[in-house]
């Protein structure tokens, strides 16, 4: 079992190490990096890679770790006893699974807990035990739950909180860099297989000139560089158009999917114009 | 097996602790990495490496400690063509070194002995090994202190590789101190939080109220007040003057900490607190307010963060008089002791970067009058002042 990439996702060697080092040894793999570099889309790669299904578990700021195992619905509980309902002697029919419990019971499938970091401080301290045993107890039904075949479980942040130590010391980390540009045009291949190469090269000179420009609020990363050459694509903007350098045309067309801020427009505008007219 | 690499890091204050050691152990043993470096090196750093911050330190540590491996795998599959040894050796010696190895049996003699080496290591050991590799008295390796040492694989890469991965230190940016944005100054400041539940109970207790019904046997719903921060904050920015070079970096400071923290004050000062601070740079000569008042309004719950440079002349501080803009009855010091009389967590964030604050004796001074609690205005910094204040 180990992960190369797929034909849709390009993994570099770095990658897949820190991806089959998790899968071997079954413990969690952090993965960090600039937005827009394949965090999340790297869980459905690997359980597409490695045939298994996959459980996606979304972070939000109001996740309790709690709902990642189960909940107990006393609400219903109390109305179906009121009504009389049959159901109401048993407890297991008010105990809904959570994610982490579908996935112990799954045969080995790739669990994602996105954006761990949205959630509050304590959230990963109080998944220690589950992730490392991957075993729970639920109190209702006096039943211990532990996973036959351990999934793969991979988690991203957006380095909005830091995560505690004891966290960390269980899991694999990866941080994705921004992709270098023989790596990005590869990316780009299996994206567009058939994408003009002129234009691509004219387009991934204008994308690193615009990460360039310096004190840009939002670097355009790899999933605006992808929206923007479908633009240029169905648009069918010419590579000359691209390489052109008209002084009245300072911006890039369809620059609406590289610049996503009013401030960046701007900045960029005037200091294009400031560099062509040192060039002239 | 690799202990030293272990303790190395640890004193590079990369933090890694015994159980990811042990999992890496685990991860050689299940054979992740397969007998490449590049391999093992990423291995390593995906299971001893858990925030970007330290891939630098890592990158170096591994680099001193495998300096000459990286090279040995290629060499030892193939022949040694002669020309090759020696024009490595010609292009890292210098002329005495050359004379040197002359009058040691000459330059055939060592590369000689070079490539038994070579080939004694190669039946040792399989697979990758560093017998040639750092330190040691060997004239092969890195870090040999033999004049007819050969430098090894430390520039040169392999296959128009220009450099090996961990020598290209590719996460140097990404080192701590890095520049401020408002997002990142609200993580920052999100350390200071503190819940609790007071004042009028005007939420449903939904737990509760089953709780209760439940033991009563009737609908009993409870109520509760709404969970907010209670943080306090006070702040006072040190405006005007030097501090004008650092204006952006307290604007989003301010920014960040007014949408943070429910409590926040803030007042004005120049260079050095004296007796009136004032809320409104415009009319500061005409709306000035006592700093006895401020100390009196507000409790001793606040936590009180000072936001300067600390950068003017001592005397600013220590003498009664010494203020640049009017004749102070007391000293900036006495001033600087009642704030922390009063106040019991109190903090001086300092724009300035730490390295450059030894040079100056104004801000050494009120480092000591905070009792060393002044940390630079970067994110490392803010976090460390922030756990401060939480004590």
């Amino acid at each position: 079992m180990k992960f190369e990439g797929t034909s849709s996702y390009i993994a570099t060697d770095d990658l897949m190490v820190a991806v089959n080092a998790c899968i071997t040894l079954e413990r969690p793999l952090l993965v960090k990096g600039e937005p827009g570099t394949g965090k999340t889309v790297l869980a459905h790669e690997v359980a597409a890679a490695l045939g298994k299904p996959m459980i996606e578990w979304h972070i939000k700021s109001t996740t309790k770790a709690q709902q990642g195992l189960y909940e107990y619905d006393a609400v219903t509980r109390l109305r179906d006893s009121q009504l009389g309902d049959e159901r109401v002697k048993d407890i297991r029919n008010y105990i809904e699974k959570g994610k982490l419990w579908q996935a112990f019971t799954q045969d080995s499938p790739v669990l994602l807990i996105d954006e761990i970091d949205k959630a509050d401080i304590e959230f990963p301290n109080d998944l220690l035990q589950e992730l490392d045993r991957m075993e729970f107890f639920v109190y209702e039904t006096g039943e211990t739950i532990r996973a036959t075949n351990r999934p793969v479980v991979i988690i991203t942040s957006n380095n909005e909180k830091e995560l505690p130590d004891a966290f960390l010391r269980r899991c694999f980390f990866h941080y994705i860099k921004f992709p270098e540009k023989d790596t990005m045009e590869e990316i780009i291949q299996v994206h567009y297989p058939d994408i003009k190469r002129e234009l691509v090269g004219e387009a991934m000179n204008v994308f690193y000139e615009i990460r360039e420009v310096p004190g840009l609020k939002k670097k355009p990363s790899t999933s605006e560089l992808l929206d923007w050459l479908k633009l240029l694509m169905a648009e069918d903007v010419s590579p000359e158009t691209l390489r052109e350098r008209d002084p009245n045309k300072l911006i890039p067309p369809l620059h609406g999917a590289l610049l996503k801020n009013e401030q960046d427009v701007h900045l960029f505008e005037r200091l294009a114009f400031l560099a062509r007219r040192e060039r002239t | 097996m690799f202990i030293n690499f272990f303790y190395e890091l640890k004193q590079a204050k990369v933090p890694v602790t015994l159980r990811e050691y042990l999992t890496l152990m685990e991860a050689m043993q299940k054979h992740v990495a397969m007998f490449s470096v590049d391999e093992f090196y990423y291995l390593a750093r995906s299971a001893l490496v858990k925030d970007e911050r330290n891939l630098d330190k890592f990158d170096r540590v591994f680099a001193t400690h495998f300096k000459g491996l990286d090279f040995l795998s290629d060499v030892e599959s193939k022949e040694i063509p002669e020309e090759w040894l020696r024009s490595i050796g010609e292009r890292f010696l210098t002329d005495e070194e050359k004379e040197l190895i002359e009058s040691l049996g000459g330059f055939e003699k060592l590369m000689e002995r070079l490539k038994k080496q070579l080939e004694e290591q190669k039946k040792k050991h399989q697979g990758g090994n560093k017998a040639i590799g750092t330190g040691g008295t060997s004239p092969f390796g890195a870090d040999g202190y033999n004049p007819e040492g050969v430098r090894m694989g430390q520039k040169q890469g392999r296959h128009g590789k220009a450099v090996k991965v961990w020598d290209k230190r590719e996460y140097k940016n990404l080192d701590d101190s890095v520049e401020l944005g408002t997002r990142n100054i609200k993580v920052a400041l999100r350390r200071l939080r503190r819940f609790a539940r007071e004042g009028a109970a005007d939420q449903l207790d939904l737990g509760g109220t089953i709780r209760e019904t439940a033991r009563n046997g009737y609908l009993d719903i409870q109520m509760r007040p709404e969970r907010r921060n209670k943080i306090k904050v006070l702040i006072f920015f040190d405006i005007g003057g030097s501090m004008d070079a650092h204006i952006k970096t307290c604007e989003e400071l301010f920014s960040a900490a007014r949408t943070e923290f429910k409590h926040m004050e803030y007042f004005y000062f120049h260079n050095c607190l004296y007796e009136h601070l004032w809320k409104d740079n415009r009319r500061r000569q005409t709306e000035k307010m006592p700093t006895w008042d401020v100390l009196h309004k507000f409790g001793s719950d606040y936590k009180v963060i000072f936001v300067g440079d600390a950068t003017m002349s001592p005397y600013e501080i220590t003498y009664p008089g010494g203020s640049v803009e009017h004749w102070n009855e007391e000293a900036g010091e006495v001033w600087y002791q009642r704030v922390q009389d009063v106040y019991e967590s109190v903090v001086w964030l300092n724009p300035v970067a730490k390295k450059h604050w030894e040079y100056t004796p104004s801000i050494q001074l009120v480092e000591q009058l905070f009792s060393n609690r002044m940390y630079p205005l970067t994110l490392g910094g803010l976090d460390d002042a922030m756990r401060e204040l939480n004590r």
